[in-house]
């Protein structure tokens, strides 16, 4: 293991902590409150601490997948602890693991928030809170690989443990010019979100915010009902945007080059639409008689179906009021997530499709013993690493799901609440079932609990590989 | 720049690893229909892998070829790589290309550039047994690149323990011999470095020395360095290098033994070059070798497919005779432990290759005041010898040498005037139309004007 280049790594990721700190300081400014001099702190303590440790040249570059795994599992894990410190110091949320908690919440682009009342925050703490949406959406490494010149072949190592999704393809030749694409779009779209939701009539605090939240796929609101309390305008920009950040962003890359017809080639994308179609087809037929109008309807089904499925977790309504079929294609929904690629969570639209394409092969296996054939995927023979690797994933999931499940059922709640939330942070959403419903808060659990959940939410947005090789013995060995 | 490479053989590879440690940073792509190398390629270096048919149409305009300044197929077929460049030729600004090995197609190498429009055909077991028949020309070298159409010679050999430069400083060399000869470069143990005035060699340097052929032999004489060809040659192994090789020593006179396991590679051996003696036999046979004359022949060259025997019957050739040794390097990657060992020469075909094409690459920056005639790798690449004509006016130009702000670690080695070649001093003045040959161990110059501060 190369730790002199795993630390000079980090210590350029706490640089750009620091850098993003700086934002909402100026909030801090504008709004004149006191809280922004937490920011203030944690920004120079990580900038000071950062361009030091950076001084330090790495030894060696050798770097290999452990050193990519390692290294960005240990930055998402300083990113939770420094980005946690402003609430801290600034006293808003006092205890050390609830503070934690949100901050994981953020970057994970999870949203379940553990406070009660979102609304007496301060401006500057509001800002930060959707802002780590914003940054965990795309992934911070994948920043770092766009605008520094950190050469060398280790950077793909890297962007594949960070991004979301059963392989990684690079757009262009070069990995920096990829991460730049790729960041390109996202603030590019970000963007005009913002000026949507000012043309809708949102405040720009407002629009900013609910743009790092839905952009992210995160799910955190700025007031305590979620997105319910929105006109109708400014919920369906929300939903258009939600829906185009859960789908892959080399599609938008392919659209922009003009080559529409290997964006209507992408199978993942295709049932990823399906989907949606699908669940808030019948989400419909099921809560038709609960609203007034049929427009309403339709747009409280699409709202909610998108939201779960791309893993935001915004919510219009109360679904625990909905029939009991309906929630429960809200859980499924959660567990399948968006398209690789994505700024989503969850188990991927991709990964789904792999796996039913295995089992429909094994089936022909068995009727037809001699038969030979390879799954197929967006027009390619998949090779058996790529199903094996997500017939791995899947047990892993199903095993880091149950387990965690059982830890936290100590707590006592009922079965529909524990299964909901480890699903709820395990695929990034955001709420669950009953008490952890759109109303309920996980604020209900013990400090126990709340860490099991908080290793679920980054286990989950890493994609269980890295944390694992994380808390390998074998990978510390020399 | 955006360059294609089909095929990620040895060749390929060498060519990946050449190409990313250019500074500019190209940006490539890399086709090849096994899926192992693309991806052991995509692992190791910052290029974007394809897997499929380089020759596919529809392959190609996924790998960008539309966008490509230069293709470059390098699969183990002559063929695929020919039609890989015909059909990037489509698009009129891709350059192109081709390794091409077939003798018979070799032939009519002119003919096939015109007509397919391929910029360049590389042929690596030609390009190598050229360069082995260099060093058989001038058997105390360990490597020799030749500059300015063949007026001056940059070559590299040991100080060997019983040398009389041994413990001499570099002034007093010139001093005491009075050759007009340039120590460029020196190599001590990992390290590449150019030397001043008061550097005082050891025996196990390995220095770099340019100077005109003529000087360069008078200095060798004067250090009782043998300087004439080698008169005899025993080669190991019968492929195509064997084929060119051979070719070219019949041509100066050069006894010929060739020692090969296949019976009927032998029999066309045999046709081609009657005056040559063919063995037909394994060259990993001490008896064999023996007999063939390998105690008292002068040059001795392994040639086989495998790198493990060549590097065997080289080690062995040292032990019994005191014959020149060319060792061929085909596969193994572990150059520096190679270096370490007795072998003589060492001639890595895909090296070759490589910097072959590097040089194209290079010269496709080429700017209006100088473009690169050669370039040379030096020292596992970490020295170079760039060759630039001076095609118009510019910073560099009519100003005496002393005055130009050179960068570090950058020396001016020889300027080749109309029909003088020498060894510049202080005084001395570039000019256009000169050829002007630059020894550096920074890479990524590209025109003259990058030696400047």
């Amino acid at each position: 293991m190369n730790f002199s280049i795993i630390r000079y790594i980090l210590f350029c990721v706490l640089e750009f902590i620091g850098v993003f700190m700086s934002l909402p300081c100026l909030v801090a400014v504008f709004y004149k409150e006191k809280s922004g001099f937490a920011f203030l702190a944690v920004m120079l303590f990580a900038l000071l601490i950062g361009e030091v440790g950076r001084r330090f040249k790495p030894k060696s570059k050798v770097f290999y997948a452990r050193e990519g795994f390692v290294t960005v599992s240990l930055s998402w894990l300083m990113l939770s602890v420094v980005g946690a410190l402003p609430f801290l110091l600034s006293g808003e949320i006092p205890s050390f693991t609830d503070a934690l908690y949100e901050t994981i919440a953020g970057i994970t682009t999870t949203g379940n928030s553990i406070l009660l009342d979102v609304e007496v925050l301060s401006k500057c703490i509001q800002f930060w809170r959707l802002f780590t949406h914003w940054i965990g959406g795309m992934g911070v490494l994948v920043l770092i690989l766009a605008v520094m010149p950190l050469s060398g072949s280790y950077n793909m190592h890297l962007m594949r443990a960070e991004s979301p999704g059963p392989s990684v393809g690079k757009l262009v030749p070069k990995i920096r010019h990829t991460a730049i694409i790729l960041y390109g779009i996202y603030v590019a779209m970000t963007a005009v979100q913002v000026i949507a939701l000012l043309i809708a009539g949102l405040p720009l605090f407002d629009s900013l915010t609910m743009s790092f939240s839905t952009m992210g796929t995160g799910g955190f609101g700025i007031v305590n009902t979620s997105a319910a309390s929105y006109s109708a305008a400014v919920q369906i920009i929300l939903l258009v945007f939600m829906l185009l950040c859960g789908i892959n962003f080399n599609v938008f890359y392919l659209f922009l080059i003009k080559k529409p017809k290997d964006v209507l080639m992408n199978s993942e994308m295709r049932w990823y639409l399906i989907f949606i179609l699908l669940s808030s087809g019948c989400f419909l037929i099921n809560i038709l008689p609960l609203f007034d109008s049929l427009g309403e309807a339709v747009r409280h089904a699409l709202f909610q179906s998108v939201s779960i499925i791309t893993t935001t977790g915004l919510t219009t309504t109360d679904y625990m009021q909905w029939p009991v079929l309906a929630q429960t294609v809200i859980f499924l929904l959660s567990i399948c997530g968006a398209c690789a690629g994505s700024t989503g969570g969850g188990f991927k639209v991709s990964r789904v499709i792999i796996l039913f394409r295995t089992v429909q092969n094994e089936l022909l296996h068995v009727i037809h013993p001699k038969s030979v054939r390879k799954v197929q995927y967006d027009g390619r023979n998949l090779g058996g690493e790529v199903t094996k690797s997500v017939q791995v994933y899947l047990v892993i999931y199903v095993m880091v799901f149950l387990g965690s499940a059982l830890l936290i059922s100590v707590d006592g709640f009922d079965f529909a609440t524990n299964m909901s939330a480890v699903a709820a942070c395990l695929n990034n959403i955001g709420p669950g079932l009953n008490a952890v419903g759109p109303t309920g808060n996980f604020s209900i659990f013990s400090v126990f609990s709340k860490y099991v959940l908080m290793f679920d939410m980054l286990v989950g947005r890493l994609e269980l590989i890295p944390l694992l090789i994380l808390l390998t013995p074998r990978t510390w060995k020399k | 720049m955006r360059i294609i490479i089909i095929g990620c053989g040895n060749v390929g590879m060498a060519l990946i690893e050449q190409l990313s440690i250019e500074d500019e940073g190209h940006d490539l792509t890399v086709i090849d229909s096994r899926a192992e190398s693309v991806q052991a390629a995509a692992e190791r270096y910052d290029v974007r892998g394809i897997i499929g048919n380089g020759a596919s149409y529809s392959i190609q305009k996924e790998a960008g070829i539309k966008t490509a300044n230069l293709l470059i197929a390098v699969t183990g077929s002559d063929e695929l790589n020919l039609l890989c460049c015909l059909f990037a030729r489509k698009k009129r600004e891709c350059h192109t290309i081709a390794r091409v090995r077939n003798p018979l197609y070799i032939k009519e190498v002119g003919y096939i550039m015109e007509e397919l429009g391929i910029a360049m055909i590389i042929n690596p077991e030609y390009t190598a047994a050229k360069e082995m028949s260099n060093l058989l020309k001038f058997p105390s070298a360990l490597e020799i690149n030749t500059f300015a159409k063949g007026r001056a010679e940059l070559v590299r050999c040991i100080v060997e323990d019983d040398s009389v430069l041994r413990g001499l400083s570099l002034k007093e060399v010139s001093e005491r011999f009075r050759c007009n000869v340039l120590f460029c470069i020196v190599e001590r143990g990992d390290e590449v470095f150019i030397p001043s005035g008061n550097f005082v060699l050891r025996a196990k340097d390995e220095i770099s020395i340019m100077g005109t052929n003529k000087n360069m032999v008078a200095f060798f004489k004067k250090l009782n360095l043998p300087t004439a060809r080698a008169k005899s040659a025993v080669l190991v192994g019968g492929g195509e290098i064997a084929f060119y090789l051979t070719k070219e020593l019949l041509s100066v006179g050069t006894d010929v033994k060739i020692i090969e396991k296949d019976r009927k590679r032998c029999l066309e051996l045999s046709e081609a070059f009657p005056q040559a003696i063919i063995i037909n036999g394994d060259g990993s046979d001490r008896n064999l070798l023996l007999e063939a004359g390998l105690e008292n022949t002068e040059s001795f060259v392994s040639l086989t497919n495998k790198d493990e025997e060549n590097i065997f019957m080289s080690l062995y050739a040292k032990s019994v005779s005191r014959a020149k040794l060319i060792t061929r390097i085909h596969r193994i990657a572990f150059d520096d432990i190679l270096e370490g060992l007795e072998l003589g020469s060492l001639i890595y075909p895909r090296h070759i290759t490589a910097e072959y094409i590097i040089r194209y690459v290079r010269a496709m920056h080429n700017s209006l005041e100088s473009h690169i005639e050669t370039l040379h790798r030096l020292n596992n690449d970490k020295a170079e010898a760039l060759e630039f004509y001076i095609k118009s006016d510019g910073p560099v130009v009519g100003k005496a040498l002393k005055d130009l702000k050179l960068k570090p670690n950058i020396l001016i080695g020889i300027i080749s005037h109309k029909d003088t070649t020498l060894i510049p001093g202080g005084q001395d003045m570039i000019q256009v139309g000169d050829t002007v040959v630059v020894i550096t161990t920074v890479s990524g110059l590209d025109e003259i004007a990058d030696i400047l501060l």
